[in-house]
């Protein structure tokens, strides 16, 4: 169990810009997506101080996005929490990732980074440290990372809210959200294996896409885990061509 | 539901962000996870991207679309050919974004 320490402010550390960097990418798309679920929020009815205290304490858009009309048609609160619960299930599967960098801090620690660490920051940080063991630049890209995450989401979202008559949402740029999920994706897919997950995921996706709140989602996941697991145990020397050594 | 019912239905959202995020951060020790789940998680993050990203570009009320005058079929062709070629992120975003505005906008799909 250690403590957070660093010798030096955390934002001098190389590591801080090298984990902002790798959001600066992506955070054009999330801007873009915060515009619009700030522009959502303001449509559907909740008062500006309430949607203003939502967006910076919650945190997760498509929670948010999925509670609202909730809240604002009055229905119960146990149930507006059962549904942020199961369109948030897939954060529970990303924080057993999260677990073997996180896990010799102490428990508040943990839970302060566990606040912060929304689907972007996940596939940056992943990307950069694949190996699933500890190291002492972790924390400071982590919180670089960050640093650019939270405003390229709280800032545009806080524009939505207040501009929302303003701002012409038949333009379709919110699309700029999905197509910064699709680039994350595809940097994602590094051999024959991961091709294949991803397409058994988004056709299960498509194939569940009745099913309430979301859990089409949780259904990909699954059906993606499964056929993943198969081609692992399918060629046990990773997906990729081996070359013999013929000496 | 009244101003305070609200502000206590936002403060337990909140916190289900924490529950969420921090489910398997919480215990001291380590769940036991099987093996075969631990090494099957690896494709957890691709197949959420997958699951997200597919319904909101080939499908509209929850059919699959039935017309090729739909901006996002190219804003996503578009995208993905930047991306095979350059290997960019934010040039992906860009060139979609430009292709989808251009057909909105332009063409009125």
């Amino acid at each position: 169990m250690s403590e957070i320490t660093l010798t030096r402010p955390i934002w001098r550390h190389p590591e801080f810009a090298r984990g902002a960097r790798g959001m600066v990418g992506v955070s054009m798309g999330i801007a873009a997506w915060g515009l619009v679920t700030g522009v959502a929020m303001a449509k559907s009815g909740l008062p500006l101080p309430l949607s203003l205290l939502m967006s910076l304490l919650v945190f997760a858009g498509s929670a948010q996005l999925a509670a609202l009309p909730l809240i604002v048609a009055g229905a119960p609160i146990w149930m507006v929490w059962a549904i942020a619960a199961c369109v948030n299930l897939r954060f529970v599967i990303f924080s057993a990732q999260w677990r073997p960098y996180f896990a010799h801090f102490r428990r508040r620690d943990r839970m302060i980074l566990g606040y912060f660490t929304a689907d972007l920051n996940y596939v940056v940080f992943m990307t950069r440290f694949p190996e699933r063991r500890p190291a002492p630049e972790q924390i400071p890209f982590f919180w670089g990372g960050v640093a650019v995450n939270w405003p390229s989401w709280q800032l545009p979202t806080i524009a939505g809210l207040l501009l929302a008559d303003a701002i012409p949402t038949e333009w379709g740029f919110g699309f700029a959200g999905i197509l910064a999920l699709l680039g994350l994706l595809y940097s994602l897919l590094t051999d024959r294996a991961s091709w294949v997950a991803a397409g058994v995921a988004a056709s299960a996706a498509l194939a569940t896409v009745a099913l309430p709140l979301k859990l089409n989602i949780v259904a990909a996941i699954a059906a993606a885990i499964a056929v993943g697991l198969l081609m692992d145990h399918a060629t046990p020397t990773e997906a990729k061509p081996v070359v013999e050594d013929k000496t | 539901m009244s101003t305070w019912e609200a502000v206590i239905a936002i403060l337990g959202l909140a916190c289900i962000t924490v529950a969420t995020r921090g489910f398997f951060l919480y215990p001291e020790r380590d769940l036991p996870l099987p093996a075969w789940l631990r090494q099957g998680l690896r494709y957890a993050p691709l197949a959420a991207l997958a699951a997200v990203v597919a319904p909101e570009v080939v499908m509209q009320q929850g059919h699959l679309i039935g017309t090729l005058k739909d901006a996002r079929i190219y804003a996503t062709l578009t995208a993905t050919a930047y991306f095979f070629w350059r290997r960019g992120i934010l040039g992906t975003i860009v060139t979609g974004t430009l292709v989808m505005v251009a057909l909105r906008t332009g063409l009125g799909w």
